[in-house]
């Protein structure tokens, strides 16, 4: 792999967890548990399919194929996505779609904290942008976690579940390729292990405000990075790219 | 649906900031279950398109209204005295927002 199809994957996979985490908290339109979350939820999913369009826009770029941003998202299939296992995990009760967000928004306030300083201007000008609106999402999904994390028995034991459930995911999202290094080298990359106490530091004292327990004999899932995914990508995809693949180069 | 009033929390009444120094202007209503909840609802509900950069966020039912019984003694007295307003002075360009 040149340095090039390197950057280029580099950036899909920062765009792919984005995409996919923003569409499946587009899901709550229209089933939010109250009006005003509905919109929250929206809000913040087209903040990261945002972030996934300027990056798909640079990948494109890096790229120099002609590729579109649509082209992208729409029509690569299952094994060509490269998005954070825990983001394609379904939406399940409002409570496990926050814990989720929660343990992702985390993740993306260090992780574009540190992106901002890249030598890739480009790069670290869509995280400078992206973090402002990370550190908003965090708090939000925050503030859930704890409010029925400490809320009532049945929400604590439904929270309780949601991260036992998840937290096999907190693995990939921190793996990285061989080929990475070379680029964390030349100060465009994030070294993902640079951050990874402070974001389990930052989560440990979320989930202890919330009174929940991290499990500890978890089974780590990793493979998001060779585009192994859990089944659930595949049928969130079938959803998502089907009018593109219907009408091919449909504009909104 | 089963105890929906419970479900939506309290209402709480929301006020921005436009810009600093100007008043906060009332701009509606959310529901939350907590301050915090009000705050963030607030930005989401009213905020989304630039509206301001400031939020204050208060229980309604700590507001303390007048009533309409109250319409004839509290505001028709001022009806008839005119010098009251300031409309004898020219005011500076400069000054805006008054």
């Amino acid at each position: 792999m040149n340095k090039q199809e390197t950057l280029f994957n580099y950036i899909l996979r920062i765009a792919d967890s984005q995409l996919i985490l923003g569409h499946r908290l587009s899901e709550w339109t229209g089933h939010g548990p109250m009006l005003e979350e509905e919109l929250a939820s929206a809000n913040t999913a087209l903040d990261l399919i945002g972030q996934a369009n300027s990056l798909y826009a640079y990948a494109t770029q890096v790229e120099g194929k002609g590729r579109t941003e649509d082209d992208l998202a729409y029509l690569r299939s299952e094994r060509e996505f490269f998005n954070h296992l825990l983001s394609e995990q379904p939406r399940g009760d409002f409570g496990f779609s926050m814990l989720r967000q929660m343990l992702c928004d985390a993740f993306d306030v260090l992780f574009y904290s540190a992106l901002m300083k890249s030598s890739d201007n480009t790069l670290s000008g869509i995280a400078a942008k992206a973090y402002k609106e990370s550190q908003y999402h965090l708090r939000h999904s925050s503030s859930w976690t704890e409010r029925l994390g400490d809320g009532t028995e049945e929400s604590h034991q439904r929270m309780q579940n949601s991260l036992n459930e998840l937290w096999r995911f907190t693995d990939d999202l921190f793996a990285m390729r061989a080929a990475d290094l070379e680029l964390v080298n030349t100060g465009i990359a994030v070294d993902t292990s640079s951050f990874r106490e402070a974001w389990f530091k930052q989560v440990s004292e979320v989930l202890e405000r919330a009174t929940l327990t991290i499990p500890t004999h978890a089974f780590m899932q990793k493979g998001s990075l060779e585009g192994r995914h859990t089944e659930h990508l595949g049928y969130l995809l079938a959803e998502m790219q089907s009018l593109h693949r219907a009408i091919p180069g449909v504009k909104w | 649906m089963e105890n929906t009033k419970d479900s939506q929390g309290l209402v709480w009444e929301v006020f921005v900031q436009k810009k600093p120094g100007q008043p906060y202007v009332h701009c509606g209503n959310v529901h939350a279950h907590d301050a915090e909840m009000a705050l963030q609802n607030a930005r989401d509900v009213y905020t989304r398109r630039n509206e301001g950069n400031a939020l204050w966020v208060l229980p309604s039912s700590e507001i303390v209204a007048s009533s309409p019984e109250d319409l004839g003694s509290f505001f028709e007295p001022a009806n008839d005295k005119i010098y009251r307003h300031p409309t004898f002075y020219q005011l500076p360009e400069s000054i805006s927002h008054m």
